[in-house]
């Protein structure tokens, strides 16, 4: 009930928040990636396990983020907390958009196009999620996964290329499109409208949000995205094809061939192991 | 015809793409470059010190286009059909040669005509340009000076791309680029080039320039270096510690191709291919290890031997059982009621 409260407070207006930590730290240039994440959730120490031997100052950070540092700290040391602090939120961070209000959150801002779209042609502009390489902190900097052609891009401005991958996390968008299979973007024609497909996780109309542990267990009751099958959905999927004077090119077209008879392989397989499921 | 005389050396080029990296977001990016094209096009004209050419190639969003020699433009033979296309066919060759225009030239209403015109008339001259040596010769010194950037995919692990078509008629689609390790095309990344027509590189010439120049192809085949050293990205093809590469067919690309392919995992496990949300598309990206492998398809794209199974589709088997391990657990905590964020989180030690 708690959490509710804050959520309320939070949608309401930005101006309640201004003087916090964490309003500050997501209006920073650069930070556009974050969601915010709820304070009851930062409170309860058992989701914080195992992140006081990453950080250190651990206690002074946390207090930090949570606004209960004392006044009188030394200029110098708050200097060196706020890099904890921003470690600290980001780990916390890429815990939280993997719990259910987290993948709630983060999906209104991937249906806001927070993340930028897909650089290739002819993902006519899907938007991305951001994804890390690595769960470790301070390895690899955060990337962008496209639901369509399933691959990761680097983000296109320096400030967003410097974000530790790691603050997002290798689970976040994969474990978003089990979550939700009705969000599974299609592999050709443009995307729907507002990233999302028919079913909405929040709606503009008005309308409450509906509380997203039903609707994920909704999900999941029903098997996740109803009989939709995705086995064949590949051969949908545009690809280029290099030409010069109009005239495939030889080896290139030779490594498409190949590369469609391992799709075809593939979907092969899936729409065997389908029909012996139905049977 | 009067043209105001302008300082060259304060056109923002090079500027532009820093700021252009640094400052904007994904989305507000568009009214900025609506701003470069008008002070690039409308505030200054070339100086006669200058030519039209090597102005119009110093503009704003023009980084892509190599300056076409005043010779090949002057040859009849090179421009055969373009007199059709291109409206004031005469004024646009005088204002792109730099050549003073007939006295009775008063008749033309508005300068900004005869530049769209003059425009298109290069473009179309550069389009066939770029496909002759010399054109060729041109291109690849802005390729070996990263002018084209590089491809966004990750695990191109940014090779340098070049510009592309997707039609060869003007007005139809503005310029990609084409990375020849993932052979797919992308949307550049500074909106700058959302006012450059894809036909004035046109469809061939990507692929042209690397049928030229082999040794910068990637052949189609990967097998992922030995160990030790091989997730710290060969970069250094020509390091000492490589072995050179070969590609056994003479007339393949000759480069070690950056074969990586990405694989989502959750919790540390791969998705299986079995999940509603598994993997789908990774054929787009992947290479056989052999020059071999790419024979055991026939010309209409069939397993020559049946139904073959050999690389490429890596320990499909293997995900396939870490995945069956996983789901379950992961079902069963979704269906369990309480606490489900926080289990979430919990799962996340597994790995
Ligand atoms: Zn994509
Ligand atoms: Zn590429």
């Amino acid at each position: 009930m708690l959490h509710r409260a804050v959520e309320e407070i939070s949608t309401g207006s930005d101006s309640d928040y201004s003087s916090s930590w964490i309003s500050w730290f997501l209006s920073s240039k650069g930070n556009e990636y974050f969601c915010e994440v709820d304070e009851d959730f930062i409170l309860d120490r058992f989701n914080l396990t195992g992140l006081n031997n990453e950080i250190v100052n651990y206690p002074q950070a946390l207090d930090l983020i949570t606004d209960n540092l004392d006044d009188d700290i030394q200029d110098d040391f708050r200097a060196s907390l706020d890099v904890q602090a921003r470690l600290l939120y980001g780990l916390i961070h890429a815990r939280w958009i993997v719990t259910t209000r987290g993948l709630a959150k983060m999906l209104e801002k991937y249906k806001r196009i927070e993340f930028g779209r897909c650089p290739r042609v002819l993902c006519q502009q899907q938007p991305l999620l951001p994804v890390g390489l690595t769960d470790v902190p301070y390895e690899k900097s955060v990337k962008l996964y496209c639901g369509r052609c399933e691959d990761i891009y680097s983000p296109k401005s320096s400030r967003h290329g410097s974000i530790d991958g790691a603050y997002f996390g290798t689970t976040f968008p994969h474990l978003l499109f089990l979550v939700y299979p009705t969000l599974i973007p299609p592999k050709t024609g443009p995307p729907t409208e507002g990233a999302a497909s028919s079913r909405e996780g929040v709606d503009s109309s008005g309308r409450r949000r509906r509380g997203v542990r039903e609707e994920v267990q909704e999900v999941v009751a029903s098997d996740g995205g109803e009989g939709v099958s995705t086995a064949s959905v590949a051969l949908k999927a545009d690809r280029y094809r290099p030409r010069i004077y109009g005239f495939q090119v030889s080896e290139i077209a030779k490594l498409q061939r190949w590369q469609e008879a391992v799709r075809d392989r593939q979907v092969a397989r899936l729409e065997a192991l389908e029909s012996r499921n139905e049977v | 015809m009067p043209r105001n005389p302008i300082q060259v050396d304060t056109l923002p080029a090079d500027a532009e793409l820093e700021e252009d990296e640094d400052g904007t977001g994904e989305g507000d990016e568009i009214m900025e470059e609506v701003d470069d094209q008008e002070d690039g096009y409308t505030s200054s004209t070339p100086t006669s010190t200058v030519t039209w050419i090597s102005w119009f190639c110093s503009l704003p969003g023009h980084e892509f286009f190599c300056e076409v020699t005043e010779d090949f433009i002057e040859d009849d033979f090179n421009l055969t059909g373009l007199n059709t296309i291109v409206p004031f066919w005469k004024e646009a060759m005088e204002m792109v040669l730099d050549v003073e225009p007939d006295e009775d030239a008063t008749k033309i209403p508005d300068v900004s005509i005869v530049e769209s015109s003059a425009e298109m008339l290069y473009g179309l001259v550069h389009q066939r340009y770029i496909l002759t040596r010399a054109g060729l010769q041109a291109m690849i010194d802005k390729y070996e000076n990263n002018t084209f950037g590089t491809c966004p995919r990750v695990y191109c692990r940014s090779m340098n791309v070049v510009p592309c078509g997707r039609s060869d008629t003007p007005g139809l689609d503005t310029v990609k680029l084409f990375c020849p390790n993932c052979n797919d095309i992308y949307v550049p990344p500074s909106s700058r080039f959302q006012g450059v027509d894809g036909a004035f590189f046109g469809t061939t010439f990507a692929h042209l320039f690397f049928q030229s120049y082999r040794e910068l192809a990637p052949a189609p085949f990967y097998k992922p270096m030995s160990s030790g050293s091989s997730s710290a990205s060969p970069k250094s093809s020509n390091g000492s510690s490589v072995p050179a590469f070969v590609n056994p067919n003479p007339h393949g690309g000759q480069k070690r191709a950056e074969g990586s392919v990405y694989v989502p995992k959750i919790y540390g496990f791969k998705v299986s291919e079995r999940a509603k949300s598994g993997p789908r598309m990774k054929w787009l990206r992947l290479r056989p290890e052999s020059p071999e492998e790419l024979d055991m398809v026939d010309w209409r794209g069939r397993w020559i031997n049946g139904d073959y199974d050999g690389e490429g589709d890596d320990d499909e088997e293997d995900e396939d059982r870490q995945m069956e391990d996983f789901g379950p657990v992961f079902f069963s905590v979704l269906n369990y009621d309480s606490h489900f964020s926080d289990t979430l989180v919990f799962l996340g030690c597994y790995r």
